[in-house]
This record gives structure tokens, C-alpha cells and sequence, in this order.
């Protein structure tokens, strides 16, 4: 299919509104098959604007008797409203526009065709392998092993090719837990923490059923798991799902593990919220955000209504949970709920980044997002296909992702000297989540990004996102290594709305982000001054 | 000391509410003549001075021991297990006696001495210079003058000796004016706009009951609309809701014509002007059903315009739910919105807020004046005043400028500091936090300029920390007259030297006093913006704080760049000197 029988009509003129305080544009409209731009006529002094058709969420469109007006609303929660002339063109240019923006292919979608200048194909895509990460973990200790049983994807497709496993597990024992394991996803290692000799493990829930079958090689993956640890070492198995849900899971082929099969271990539910309700929380947050006329009242009846910060108090106390079991108590942890992918994830990236200070630079924190979730499965182009604003009744749409960066960014305000990044890279991750050029975010498992070729055909976003003339813009100018855990506080007297990312473009742009210009200039002054003072004393000897 | 039966207490233990361990500290526990002191067994100390404690309950005996609880002003709140029943009983009896005075003269300031002389002791008073202030705005001027005619406190006792009026307004017409204004608070200047020649004045409400007419009153505020020459029509803010006024409104029996005029300079936003027609369709309304208002007959030139502050009681319940609830640990996400909610308490901060930016607007776009009032003048209006000239003037957003604002509005003018915060055993129905408002109001204001203001947040907490602690002379009374009489300026101390010279601690790192952008601030007030201030609220609940201090660091950075600038600046100059000296060589070399 050519993306030109999509395209109605390719040109318009038009005038661009992009919220209160930018100040509208005019000039002349095109559609290609990625993108929609405005160029301003020859005397305008604006650059081309330019939108990726990939990001529009939903669209509403008017008529008049010789105009249209078309909202569109983007994956990044930003609205625009188009004024076209001519109500052929308008109506022509909306549903192109819907058409193009939904389609499903991958390999026709623009990353496949982004050839930025100064950016190679193929570079840092092999920034963060698994490999990587096991030298890191082989350095610390040898208990475990890089396994390719998953070399073909055949044993777990979600999986990527390499995993860590326990030394003493072979690649039998392994093929045999996975059928155990629903999807394939045997436990595998998240994290080995070195200060107290513990891991944190994750898997999908095992496929007891009603007649809580039980499986020999999985049993001993898990006492592996322990007898890798330091001795005596106990192991949690924190569910992400209520006890009562997972008591309904066996009805239909899942379940939990049984206390008698895996001695040492012990269960903790913490049900986290996933799928559609999360997703709901979602679009009522951004609804709120949206009215501006609203009182007071009005307005935290709404945010308490929405929920979305239960959420995040949620997920940020069940990491917690689950790095206290490995720091205080020397535990090992294993994290699971239904299919390991979504709320799994959530807690071990955050437990991860509560304890390992390595995951709070920029190179870590990139590569824990690259393992925990692009690598680890988290089904991406199912999650984010649609975002807020959508009306197309959600399937597997939900804001995990999104959740879990609330929850590094609350973290980064409770320790603001602690992560080497800065809200700049967590609000790049949404929008590259939900559209972006790059193909780092593109389909649902290492599996489907190899039969699409992504790796060779597509640039990665780290690539981009680590050129020098973005680092201002996503990097922390406070950063201070720190050593330690970050404990973060979970009250609710702690936690606040996010308001860079729910109210970016509603609000006028706050003078806070000024005020980041000049905690920017007072840091670089502190270097500039650093720098130039030797060069004074080291002049003065030579008159 | 006759209150006090036990002085020293082991073995106690002290909760922190908000721990997730639910650990406990053990120490002792001492009380002396003005603090109750913990010290743990890491000897840490913590001093609760007994003019802040609030309330002392002693709950039911547990197997551990006696629970004591104490509610402070500064909004600590400590729970402590005494092991022994009789010492509890014997600590919560003193507290009970120690926290509340009769007299002024038993309150701390009384007592603290700081060491310093007599003359250091009168520099530090004289360092807020009113008469000063009013020069700096640039009064007296051809338009106003200083009236001398409440030198001796004889027309009202609650304002100060010094007032500012319209030049043309002659004493008679003061005087009459006074009789027709509650408490005889007539309108007076709170702050003149040197640029848009336009003033800021204050007074109370107009008297019922006698009159529905003062000739002189509305004389005064013809004088106050003359003396500005831009714009003759001025704005009558009364800072009250209007459902509260009705009732009083109702005792007037003239009932005039009734026109909110609405100014589209200000009001061009179609759903405001949507909104303000309605109020003129009720206003119409009203006066059919025998209701009135101002009658703007009588007073030409004027507009009158209505926002909706809560009295002193509401304030005093809304923060008491608001406390309530946050008090709680593991709070939902339901209970905590739910509790913000019900408390009311943004939507007050916001009434404020809105005021405040109506009066700035007023100013700044019609060089229009303004006189403000609510009941007696010295609650709303001085919320009201004060933060309106703080958006206007720059200075005031200063650590010096905010002492001289706190001293001009609240101070002088007769805010009953005594009573709302309740210095003495009285009337708890007088104390509120109308005070705390303002704070509150001024750091939303720096959050959402954090360049704006020359000070930070733990400034407005230390401030909020003395209006309570009763340890300086500055805000024991309720009005000056009633300072001068208890002789604080010889008996006590001032606090704001001992803030100046603390100034470090107080200065926003980020603050750029010359970003032309702030002189006028404009703050947005959508409601998201209004957020629970936990640093006040939890200032002692350290759990719940961020782990690590942005402002220390930048501060520490900010300081540093400065030595190396410093350093920089004394190399080049040596080098320069150097120079010299090598080319007056040269030179004196090539004459040979």
C-alpha cells in the first residue's frame, strides 16, 4: 500500500494554534506520509513546523461555511487546532491525517525512513547487550551464568536471546521451568545487588491451574536462585496481584507459587494496578489537567477521583518493599504478577533504582530502561498505541511506562542531587514511547524487533538522546554521586502531581524552568571560573 | 516556677508520627522555665519553647507509659511516652500553666536576653524606619500629606500615630469620617505608586445603624479619588463575601442606584465578564428585594468591587480540618484530597490570592486607586494590602523590603497579632491564622517566581516561627499604642536585626534582582497551582521532606563562583600593577 492513496490532498492553507502563549502560526499546509508541516511564507521569519502524524492521538474536526477547524491532540498530551481554508481540504486533510496516523505496520513507519545528519545507522544499538550487564554481574559473583537457550526465541518469546540464570541450572532445566511459566518466562536475573550478596529475580506466575501442578526443574531454579545468594539467605516472592486474584488465576491456567514446593521462599501480595483501570486513571488525570475554569474544589475532588497518584504511591512502596527485603533483611527477591511484563517491571526497574546508585547515571539509567523494559518485553507498540486522548475503545493500552517515570521523577525531587539525569530525559522517554523517530520503542519483544530488522534499519533513540547538543536539556547540573539507597518517602504529603509532564502545555511556561536556565549558568559559571583561574596565576610568573 | 513540680524526667520515649519503623527515641526530658527540652540518647535536642505549645492532651494509659501529646503553633506535633503516670500528670499540669500567660509581661521576650546593650538593643528597633518607607514611595508629595491628627491616638487607637491622607482633606472631614467608619479606622494610605500616581488605602467598614449618610466620609474619598491625577474613577474593595455582607447591607434604609460598572480594560475575558454580569443581574435582584449597597450616588467616581475572603472563625476551622487531616500517617490518596478538600483551605489562599491580583491589576493597567476594607480593617485588608503592594514593588520582595512590609501593613496598622495568634490565655474564638494566609500566600507566590524574591521559604517559616514564640517585642500586642505601652522598645528586643544578620540562611540562591520581568508579577491562579504547603505544615515531620536541599547547594555554588570571581578580579589586577611596573621600567630604561 503507497501512502499517497491515503493522501487527499496535500497542501492547504492554514493557520496554526498552539496553545495560549505561542503565538499563532500561518503559512502554507503539507501532508506527507509521516508528517504534517507548516511552512510560513517567504517573508515569515518562523522556522517549519513540523508535526509526526505517528503522535496525533485523536482528532475533532468543524466546518464552517469556508473554513475547518481540525484538534488534533498528541500522544504527548499537547493540543493544536488547525484553521484550514476550504472545507473540501479540511475535511480531505482530517482524514488523511486519521488514516495515516493509525496505521499498524512497523516497517513502513518513519523510523524506518529517519536518516538524521551527524547520527550512523546502527550505532548504540549495542550500547547495552545483556552480555553488558552479566560482565558486570560476573565481576561480583559467579553464581550465575549467561544462558542462550533463548537464542531462537523458541523457549520465550518475550525474552531476548541472552539471559542470566543460575551456574548450576542447564539449559534443559530451563526449557522445561519455561513451559512452566506463563508466555515462557522462567525466572530470570533483574539485578544482583553486591553489598548484601542478594538478587532480584522475575518471571511470569507459574501455570499451576485448579490442580496445582507443580513443576521439578522450576522448584529447582528458585533454590538455586537461593543457594547462589549468600548462605542462608531467605527468598520473598512479592505478587503484584491481590491474593484473592491470584487464587482466580488458577481457574484459567495460572496461579502462585506453593508454600510446600519452594521452601525458603514466602509470598507477599501487593496488588498493583494494571491494564484498562490504569489506563482510565490515565485519561481522567489528563481530562482534569485540561479544564482551566475549575475551582479549587473542584479540582482536588477530581485528582483524588482519578487516582493516578495511588498509583505511584503504589508502585514506588511495593519497590520499596522489595528493596528493603535485599538490602535490610539480605533476602532474595522474585517479582511476578500474570504475565511478568507490565507491573513485574515497574518494581523491579524501581527497586533497582532505589538501591543501585550505577542506575542512577545517565549511561545507567538508560540502560536499565533498555533491559528492565525494551529488552525484558514490555509489549510497547500494545501499551502506547493510543495515549489520553484517544477515543477508540483501549484493548491493551495502558500508561505503565508512564508510571513508572512519575515514579523516577518523584524520586528525583526527593533526592534532586541524586539522579545524573533530569526531568528533560524522562519527558523525552514518554514522547518517544508514544511516537518517536527513533526505533528503540518500536514493537513488543527483542523477537518482533528482529524479524523487523529495527536494529539495522533504524536509528537508535540513545544515539540521539546522547549527542552533546541535547545533554543540557536532559542532564541533572546537581548531580553528586551518592552511594547510598535512596529511601524515598511515600505519604502523600510527599508526593506531588507532576506537573512538568500533565500540565506542559496548559500551563504558560513556568518560571521554574527559567530558574533551571540559571541553576544551569550557575553550575557552568562555578566550571568556567574553575577553569580560568589557573590560566591567570599561570600567566602571571612569565612577566 | 511555682508551675513547675518536676523538672527532669528519664527514661521517656518520643514517637515520630510519620516513621515508617515506628521506632522510638528514649531520653530525658527537662522542663525549665521557658522551653520543654528532649534529649535523646544520641543527644539530640529538641526545645519546645511553651509559647508555642498549642494543646496538651494526656491520653489513656498504655502498658508502656503515660502518652503525652503536644500540639504546637509551629505546627509540631510531639508524642511522647512518660513512664510514670505522676510525672506525666505533673509535666502536663506545669505545660498547661506555662503555656498559657495572663499577663505580657510573663511572656519570653520579657525575659530573653541576648546580650546586648542598651543602644544596640534601640539600633536594632530602629532599624524598620516607616517614615522612611513612605519617602521611598514618595509620599509626602504635592497629593498627600502626613496628618497629624491621630498623633496622640485620639481618633482611633488602633492605627499609628503617623498617617498619610489626601492633601485636600482637611482635619474636620478626617475626623468626621472616623465617626462613620467602624472603630474610627478611616481610609487612610497603605502604599502609593510613585509610576501610575495611583494609592493603595485602607479603612474599615462604613457604620450602621445612625446614619446611611457621612458627608465627610464621602468627602475623604473624593479627596483620596482627586489625588490621583491620572484616573479620578477609584475602586472600593470590600474584601468580604457577599452573602455575609447582605445582612448588614439590609440595615441600610437608603437604597441607591446600583451599577457594578465593570471595567473591560481589566475584565476583556469573555467568561469573567460572563460572570460578572451575573453578579449585576443579583445585585439587581437584591434591590428589588429591598437589599442594598454602597450608594454610588453619594460617591462619585467610585466602583465597587466584591471578593469573597472568609472571616477570621472560617480561616480558624478550615486550617484545624486541614491540620486534621495531613496529621494522619499512610493517608490514601482519597482521604488526602478528600481532607484538602473539605478543609477549604487552598480555595481561601486562592480568595486571597485573587484579591490581591485584582488590586495589582487595578493599579498597574487603569492607574486606578484603590481603598480596600473588610469589617475593622485590619484582617482581610491587611492580607489584601500587603500582598497587593508586594506584586507591585520589588522592593518589598526583598528580605529588607519584607520586614518594612510586615511592619507597614500588619504591625502598625493594627493587626491584632496578640489575639489572632493567642500570645495570652484569652478568647480562643479570636485567634486565626490570617497571618499564616499571607505567608502561605507570599510562597506560592516564590514557587511560582522562584527568581522573584530575594528570600526562600525557610525566611517565611522563621518569620511564621516568631509570630508565635513571644521571644522578640515585634509582634507581642495588638496595636502600637498598646506596644508603647507596655514600653517594648525598652523592655525587648526586635527580631528583625537577628534575621539580618542571619541573612544567609534566608537568601534565595536564584534571585535576580535585576530581570526587569518581575517588577510587576502576574501570577496565574488556576487552581493547580495551589498546592499544600508541606514544608510549613511538616516543617518538624522530617520524614516526609526530600532527602536533599537544592538551595544549599546552589547556595554553596553561588558563594564560591563569587570567591573565585573575587580571586580572579585580585589576579588580574596584581598582574595589571606588574605591568606597569615592567613598562614604567621599559620606559624609564629607553630615556637612558
Amino acid at each position: 500500500m503507497e501512502f499517497s492513496d491515503l493522501i487527499r490532498t496535500r497542501r492547504a492553507q492554514a493557520k496554526l494554534l498552539r496553545g495560549p502563549e505561542a503565538p499563532p502560526l500561518r503559512g502554507t499546509l503539507c501532508l506527507t506520509g509521516h508528517h504534517l508541516l507548516l511552512s510560513p511564507g517567504p517573508q515569515a521569519t518562523s522556522e517549519l513546523w513540523l508535526l509526526l502524524l505517528r503522535s496525533v492521538d485523536s482528532i475533532e474536526k468543524r466546518v464552517a461555511s469556508d473554513s475547518g477547524t481540525i484538534t488534533l491532540r498528541c500522544k504527548d498530551l499537547r493540543v493544536l487546532q488547525l484553521e484550514i481554508e476550504g472545507v473540501e481540504a479540511s475535511l480531505d486533510i482530517a482524514r488523511s491525517i486519521e488514516a495515516l496516523s493509525s496505521l499498524e505496520s512497523v516497517i513502513t513507519s518513519f523510523p524506518f525512513f529517519y536518516r538524521p545528519k551527524g547520527l550512523r545507522l546502527g550505532d548504540a544499538w549495542h550500547f547495552h547487550p545483556p552480555e553488558r550487564y552479566y560482565k558486570r554481574v560476573a565481576r561480583e559473583t559467579n553464581a550465575w551464568r549467561l544462558s542462550e537457550v533463548n537464542e531462537d526465541f523458541s523457549v520465550c518469546p518475550s525474552y531476548p536471546r541472552a539471559v542470566i540464570v543460575p551456574r548450576s541450572v542447564d539449559d534443559g532445566a530451563l526449557a522445561r521451568s519455561a513451559r512452566f511459566r506463563q508466555g515462557g518466562r522462567f525466572p530470570v536475573l533483574s539485578y544482583h545487588h553486591a553489598p548484601s550478596g542478594t538478587v532480584l529475580v522475575r518471571s511470569s506466575q507459574p501455570l499451576t491451574g485448579p490442580q496445582k501442578r507443580r513443576c521439578a526443574e522450576d522448584e529447582e531454579l528458585l533454590r538455586a536462585v537461593l543457594a547462589g545468594a549468600r548462605p542462608g539467605a531467605r527468598g520473598f516472592i512479592v505478587d503484584t496481584r491481590s491474593s484473592q486474584a491470584a487464587k482466580q488465576a488458577r481457574m484459567t491456567g495460572g496461579g502462585t507459587e506453593a508454600k510446600a514446593a519452594y521452601p525458603g521462599w514466602k509470598r507477599l501480595h501487593r496488588p498493583l494496578e494494571r491494564g484498562q483501570p490504569l489506563q482510565e486513571s490515565f485519561v481522567r488525570l489528563v481530562e482534569a489537567c485540561g479544564d482551566l475554569q475549575q475551582s479549587t474544589d473542584s479540582w482536588l475532588r477530581r485528582l483524588e477521583g482519578c487516582c493516578w497518584l495511588a498509583h505511584v504511591k503504589e508502585a514506588l512502596s511495593t519497590a520499596c518493599l522489595a528493596a528493603q527485603g535485599m538490602e535490610r533483611e539480605g533476602a532474595c527477591i522474585l517479582v511476578h504478577g500474570a504475565e511478568g511484563t507490565d507491573s513485574t517491571l515497574l518494581v523491579t526497574s524501581l527497586a533497582q533504582l532505589i538501591l543501585d546508585p550505577l542506575s542512577r547515571t545517565m549511561a545507567g539509567f538508560q540502560e536499565l530502561v533498555e533491559r528492565e523494559w525494551i529488552q525484558a518485553g514490555h509489549p510497547f507498540q500494545l501499551r502506547c498505541a493510543h495515549s489520553a486522548f484517544s477515543h477508540a475503545r483501549p484493548k491493551h493500552e495502558a500508561p505503565t511506562f508512564l508510571l513508572f517515570l512519575d515514579c523516577v521523577w518523584q524520586l528525583g525531587r526527593q533526592f534532586p542531587l541524586s539522579l545524573e539525569f533530569g526531568e528533560g530525559l524522562l519527558l523525552a522517554l514518554f514522547e518517544h514511547a508514544y511516537a518517536s523517530p527513533f526505533g528503540t520503542f518500536l514493537c513488543n519483544s527483542e523477537r518482533e524487533r528482529c524479524l523487523c530488522e529495527v536494529r539495522t534499519r533504524t536509528h537508535s533513540l540513545w544515539s540521539g538522546l546522547n549527542q552533546p547538543k541535547e545533554q543540557r536539556k536532559l542532564r541533572n547540573p546537581l548531580y553528586a554521586p551518592n552511594p547510598l539507597a535512596i529511601w524515598p518517602s511515600v505519604e502523600l504529603q510527599s508526593l506531588r502531581l507532576w506537573q512538568g509532564l500533565f500540565l506542559r502545555w496548559i500551563r504558560p511556561p513556568e518560571p521554574s524552568e527559567v530558574a533551571w536556565e540559571k541553576v544551569w549558568q550557575i553550575v557552568t559559571d562555578k566550571e568556567k571560573t574553575k577553569l580560568s583561574q589557573p590560566t591567570v596565576s599561570a600567566s602571571e610568573p612569565q612577566l | 516556677m511555682e508551675h513547675i513540680r518536676t523538672t527532669k524526667v528519664e527514661q521517656v520515649k518520643l514517637l515520630d508520627r510519620f516513621s515508617t519503623s515506628n521506632k522510638s527515641l528514649t531520653g530525658t526530658l527537662y522542663l525549665t522555665a521557658t522551653h520543654l527540652l528532649f534529649i535523646d540518647s544520641h543527644q539530640k535536642e529538641t526545645w519546645i519553647l511553651h509559647h508555642h505549645i498549642a494543646l496538651v492532651e494526656k491520653l489513656a494509659l498504655t502498658t508502656s507509659g503515660c502518652p503525652l501529646v503536644i500540639q504546637c503553633k509551629n505546627f509540631r506535633i510531639v508524642h511522647f511516652i512518660v513512664p510514670r503516670e505522676r510525672d506525666c500528670h505533673d509535666i502536663y499540669n506545669s505545660l498547661l500553666q506555662l503555656s498559657k500567660q495572663a499577663k505580657y509581661e510573663d511572656l519570653y521576650a520579657f525575659s530573653y536576653n541576648p546580650k546586648q546593650n542598651d543602644s544596640e538593643r534601640l539600633r536594632g528597633w530602629q532599624l524598620i524606619d516607616l517614615a522612611e518607607e513612605y519617602k521611598r514611595m514618595g509620599v509626602p508629595n504635592s497629593n498627600w500629606q502626613l496628618s497629624d491628627a491621630n498623633r496622640e491616638y485620639k481618633i482611633c487607637e488602633t492605627y499609628p500615630r503617623e498617617l498619610y491622607v489626601p492633601r485636600i482633606a482637611s482635619k474636620p472631614i478626617i475626623v468626621g469620617s472616623s465617626k462613620f467608619r467602624s472603630k474610627g479606622r478611616f481610609p487612610v494610605l497603605s502604599y502609593y505608586h510613585e509610576h501610575k500616581e495611583a494609592a493603595i488605602c485602607r479603612c474599615s467598614q462604613p457604620l450602621s445603624g445612625f446614619s446611611a449618610r457621612c458627608l465627610e466620609d464621602e468627602h475623604l474619598l473624593q479627596a483620596i479619588s482627586k489625588a490621583n491625577p491620572v484616573n479620578r474613577y477609584m475602586y472600593v474593595m470590600d474584601t468580604r463575601p457577599k452573602h455575609r455582607m447582605q445582612s448588614w447591607w439590609a440595615t441600610q434604609k437608603d437604597i441607591g442606584r446600583i451599577i457594578v460598572r465593570i471595567s473591560s480594560k481589566i475584565w476583556n475575558d469573555e467568561k469573567i465578564r460572563e460572570s460578572d454580569e451575573k453578579k449585576r443581574l443579583n445585585a439587581m435582584a437584591n434591590r428589588a428585594a429591598g437589599k442594598g449597597y454602597e450608594n454610588e450616588d453619594n460617591y462619585s467616581n467610585i466602583r465597587f468591587q466584591f471578593v469573597g475572603i472568609e472571616n477570621i472563625h472560617v480561616m480558624r476551622s478550615s486550617l484545624q480540618k486541614l491540620l486534621e487531616v495531613n496529621g494522619t500517617k499512610g493517608l490514601s490518596v482519597s482521604d488526602f484530597y478528600s481532607g484538602l478538600e473539605s478543609s477549604g483551605w487552598l480555595r481561601h489562599i486562592k480568595a486571597v490570592m485573587d484579591a490581591a491580583i485584582f488590586l495589582a491589576k487595578a493599579i498597574t493597567v487603569e492607574s486606578a486607586s484603590v481603598l480596600v476594607h473588610c469589617s475593622d480593617g485590619w484582617d482581610r485588608t491587611s492580607q489584601v494590602c500587603s500582598l497587593g503592594s508586594l506584586l507591585l514593588d520589588s522592593y518589598y520582595r526583598t528580605i529588607k523590603g519584607f520586614m518594612v512590609l510586615i511592619e507597614k501593613d500588619w504591625i502598625s496598622f493594627g493587626h491584632k497579632f496578640s489575639e489572632r495568634c493567642g500570645h495570652l490565655d484569652g478568647d480562643p474564638k479570636e485567634v486565626s491564622p490570617v497571618f499564616t494566609q499571607f505567608l502561605e500566600c507570599v510562597w506560592h507566590l516564590t514557587e511560582q517566581f522562584p527568581q522573584a524574591f530575594e528570600f526562600n521559604e525557610a525566611f517565611l517559616v522563621q518569620i511564621h516561627e516568631h509570630i508565635h514564640s513571644c521571644q522578640f517585642g515585634n509582634f507581642l500586642g495588638n496595636c502600637q499604642k498598646e506596644r508603647e505601652e507596655l514600653k517594648l522598645k525598652e523592655k525587648t528586643y526586635s527580631l528583625w536585626p537577628f534575621l539580618l544578620d542571619d541573612q544567609k540562611k534566608y537568601l534565595n540562591p536564584l534571585y535576580t534582582s535585576k530581570s526587569p520581568k518581575f517588577t510587576v508579577l502576574e501570577p496565574n491562579t488556576v487552581s493547580f497551582n495551589f498546592k499544600f504547603w508541606r514544608n510549613m505544615y511538616h516543617q518538624f515531620d522530617r520524614t516526609l521532606h526530600p532527602r536533599q536541599s537544592v538551595f544549599n547547594i546552589i547556595t554553596n555554588m553561588n558563594e564560591q563562583n563569587k570567591q573565585l570571581e573575587k580571586d580572579i578580579k585580585d589576579l588580574e589586577s596584581v598582574r595589571f600593577r606588574v605591568l606597569k611596573i615592567h613598562s614604567v621600567g621599559i620606559l624609564s630604561w629607553m630615556k637612558f
